[in-house]
């Protein structure tokens, strides 16, 4: 599995380290939100709103530089928009990766 | 060149700011987290260049962009790349930035709109139309008499089969005509067909929900093709 990384966060602070703090705890909060948002909706079964915490989550998976991820996380918006959330255990990896990832920042 | 930054999320803002930061002459005046505050401010200020998401809840990128009379130029930023084709369709928008955008991409889509003059939307304004100057009367028929209606106080139209039922501040009448018919006597300015079903006067609305009207004690369906002309022609705290 790819690693998250914060190439894309370096490169757009530059010597900017108050703003790439701020980016940073600014992503943390939002993610978490998110993520929590994405499973209450998943344990519904409301898809479409499912759908739309993916389409946002999407935003922090190429944040991190994670693109294979990122093409799953496509492909389960559309699945969830469908109707169907079978691809939702691999998307937890994804999830869960990053949630690692950003403890650690 | 001043430009308000439209996006939902919170970081996708801070991004596109710091981007903007980097950018000679480009002011960031106002931030918005969604469509409606940006319409507002839009309502009386002015500015050179909106940096737009799409997917925003209830009211999406699209739709804003319908809603501007004469538009700014607009730069979409999203994580899809299924409506680049759709934004074709509208002069005003220069670009289309795929999130996380990078510095040389945003650079490259701001010279495009500094090149850019802006030009008018294709979905120009119809608030001012050739009817707005015809008379405040409408005379219907009904039972071969033929009935004064004073126009503004009309509030509400609603088709019923081959029929339509005028409903005024005194009285209703059911006529046998079609919304079309009617729609095309009655000054624009006033009225507004909301729903294939409804057309509404504008100045007796009493409150606007996501996807409904009150008129008087009505509450009347607005089509989601609808709603953008309907936000715009209404006078926006």
């Amino acid at each position: 599995m790819e690693k998250p990384n914060l190439n894309y966060i370096k490169q757009l602070s530059g010597s900017d380290l108050l703003f790439k703090n701020e980016l940073i705890n600014l992503i943390k909060e939002e993610f978490s939100s998110e993520k929590k948002e994405y499973y209450d909706n998943l344990k519904n079964n409301d898809l479409i709103k499912t759908a739309g915490n993916v389409h946002k989550l999407k935003h922090k998976i190429t944040i991190f530089g994670l693109v294979k991820s990122h093409e799953l996380a496509q492909q389960y918006e559309n699945e969830l928009r469908e109707g169907s959330s079978i691809t939702s255990v691999k998307f937890s990896i994804i999830l869960d990766v990053i949630s690692n990832f950003i403890e650690e920042i | 060149m001043k430009c308000i930054i439209i996006d939902d999320e919170a970081s996708a803002r801070l991004i596109i700011g710091q981007l903007c930061n980097k950018v000679k002459n480009l002011e960031v005046v106002e931030q918005f987290p969604n469509a409606i505050q940006a319409m507002k401010y839009l309502n009386q200020f002015e500015v050179d260049l909106i940096f737009l998401d799409i997917h925003m809840p209830d009211f999406n990128g699209f739709d804003f962009v319908q809603t501007l009379k004469n538009p700014p130029n607009i730069i979409l930023t999203t994580s899809y790349t299924k409506f680049a084709i759709d934004a074709f369709e509208y002069d005003c928008i220069v670009d289309y930035l795929v999130k996380p955008v990078t510095a040389e991409r945003f650079q490259k889509a701001v010279h495009k709109a500094i090149k850019s003059k802006p030009k008018e939307a294709l979905t120009s304004s119809s608030s001012q139309s050739s009817n707005d100057h015809e008379p405040a009367q409408l005379f219907i028929n009904i039972d071969r008499r033929l009935i004064k209606i004073d126009m503004p106080t009309i509030y509400l139209i609603e088709a019923k089969g081959d029929y339509i039922l005028i409903k005024t501040e005194n009285k209703n009448y059911t006529v046998h005509s079609t919304l079309k018919k009617i729609k095309e006597k009655l000054p624009e300015s006033l009225f507004l067909k909301v729903h294939r079903s409804y057309i509404i006067n504008l100045k007796k609305i009493v409150d606007i929900a996501d996807n409904s009207v009150l008129i008087k004690r009505d509450l009347i369906p607005v089509s989601r093709t609808k709603r953008p002309e309907l936000m715009r022609r209404l006078n926006l705290l």
